[in-house]
């Protein structure tokens, strides 16, 4: 995985090229069969589709099967999920995931309208919304509906930010205070520069295989994929029937706990997409963490905390790592195999077992779950 | 220019136009063809009397490209008086504090224009309905 930040020195080529090479540094040995790049924005902003091909010829791997998946925000959660497949199908025992984002080129209103073609274009975008806009109606709606404190979401930047200081792929890497949350300027009412997350460039890969393709001398730990799901709903805020239950989140995770036959007490840390501070606590609320309107609770007493009772983001989240639109979904999972692994340094979630990661698309029209766990040989 | 893009809507975009359900009856905004409520055929025609009351709302203040003229704006989703949400700006504010469970009415408003020789796309807005003295 690349730092995240504003990188004028390096296209998406070389970004996922640098992913791509520490990741296939950890595995010589198992060659890909093929290669799912995780992608939202290169259309829009780079002019350039089919990054498929075009990222496989720039890595070294000319000729193999190669296509992009798009999700909006949750593509990467999505190229895993078809590689998951891929690899349960028995048609191809190894699969190079990538996500790899490049914002910066443009900036500004060029910027905006591009992530505003993750709304619906016909009848969200064209009346001026953009993503900031859909999740400020969102938290506007949360505050009011349960009757929370204007800084009831606080919780969720502060984490954020205190776990993103000892990150050092983070692209903010200081804690904040209280106080800097609630005088931060207004970007959409009610939401402030603090609820939302910097969108910028970053890539992350995986190499995902079958265990009997993998040589037994290997010698990094491995992760399973315990769990992989992924469901949609309504693009549009105001097509959904509650705006404020991600159904696509709530179903993903079902899907995912029945196939891993594992419930919410098992899971030791959840890596959410907090794209908006909103979208953290209805996540939280989704998955079942919370009952509804309740999430933002969890923030306040401190539950989301590195030793808390469920940690979520962290090394940051989309908040201080970074958002990477359809890079994130890919860099969760890095992150949840480093906290399983123990190498998260000073961000380990002491003793993590098993660890759950979701993107989603937009307000959540995509949601894609994947659960990890240690791998035990039987 | 996306101009056959903005024609088919115009009966959405001039008048709200949706549809309704033959079978369950359920109001449809923006019009789809197959009921979200019940998975019916819903191809009839209905035509939305443009009274709601504001859902949430919020200001549009860094606007995407295209919207630039019009910013700071304020955003607002519109339960419609026969179920459905829309999303809408809100005009015709003045300086009248907006808040959740407003009254609004639907008007036709430039929602946005392409430069000098490009489209100018009118569309439905929201604002509040005045009240009698």
């Amino acid at each position: 995985m690349t730092p995240l930040g504003e990188h004028w020195d390096l296209s998406i080529r070389e970004l996922a090229l640098e992913a791509i090479s520490a990741a296939r540094a950890e595995a010589p040995q198992v060659r890909p069969e093929a290669f799912y790049v995780a992608n939202m924005l290169a259309p829009a902003l780079s002019r350039q589709s089919q990054l498929g091909a075009l990222l496989a010829d720039f890595v070294g791997l000319r000729g193999i099967e190669a296509m992009t998946v798009e999700a909006a925000g949750a593509s990467g959660g999505a190229a895993l999920r078809q590689a998951y497949l891929a690899l349960k199908s028995g048609m191809i025992q190894s699969v190079l995931v990538v996500g790899a984002e490049k914002v910066t080129d443009r900036v500004g209103s060029e910027v905006d309208a591009a992530l505003a073609t993750m709304t619906d274009t016909d009848y969200e975008a064209i009346q001026g919304i953009t993503p900031t806009a859909q999740a400020a109606l969102l938290m506007r709606r949360y505050l009011h509906e349960y009757h929370a404190p204007q800084d009831a979401l606080a919780g969720f930047s502060l984490n954020a930010h205190a776990n993103g200081a000892s990150n050092p792929l983070a692209m903010f890497q200081k804690a904040i205070r209280p106080e800097q949350y609630s005088k931060a300027p207004m970007v959409s009412d009610p939401i402030n520069m603090f609820d939302a997350s910097p969108i910028v460039d970053g890539a992350a890969a995986i190499l995902l295989a079958c265990r009997d393709t993998i040589p037994a001398n290997h010698d990094h730990p491995l992760v399973k994929i315990a769990a992989s799901a992924m469901s949609s709903t309504a693009v549009a805020l105001h097509d959904q029937p509650d705006p404020l239950v991600i159904s696509s989140a709530v179903s993903s995770v079902q899907k995912a706990f029945e196939q891993a036959k594992l419930s919410l007490e098992d899971i030791d840390l959840f890596e959410l997409h907090d794209s908006f501070s909103i979208m953290a606590a209805l996540s939280l609320e989704a998955a079942g963490f919370a009952s509804k309107g309740e999430g933002w609770k969890l923030a306040a007493d401190g539950a989301i905390a590195l030793d808390g009772k469920i940690p979520i983001c962290t090394f940051g989240g989309s908040k201080a790592r970074g958002e990477a639109g359809g890079a994130t979904g890919v860099m969760q999972v890095v992150e949840v195999v480093r906290q399983l692994q123990a190498l998260a340094g000073k961000n380990q979630v002491s003793n993590a077992k098993i660890g759950m990661a979701q993107c989603l698309g937009g307000i959540g029209a995509t949601a894609v779950t994947h659960i990890l766990t240690h791998f035990k040989d039987h | 220019m996306e101009l056959s893009q903005h024609w088919r809507l115009k009966q959405q975009r001039y008048s709200l136009v949706g549809e309704i359900c033959p079978y369950c009856e359920g109001k449809i905004f923006p019009p789809r063809d197959i009921c979200p409520d019940c998975g019916n055929e819903a191809k009839t025609t209905f035509q939305f009397n443009g009274k709601g009351e504001i859902y949430s709302f919020t200001t549009v203040r860094q606007a995407p490209a295209g919207h630039e003229e019009n910013a700071p704006y304020t955003l607002a989703l519109v339960r419609l008086e026969e179920g459905p949400m829309v999303a809408a700006q809100l005009t015709d504010l003045d300086d009248q504090a907006v808040e959740i469970g407003m009254p609004v009415e639907m008007v036709t408003r430039k929602l946005r224009s392409e430069g000098e020789r490009g489209l100018l796309i009118y569309g439905y807005k929201f604002r509040p309905i005045l009240k009698a003295a």
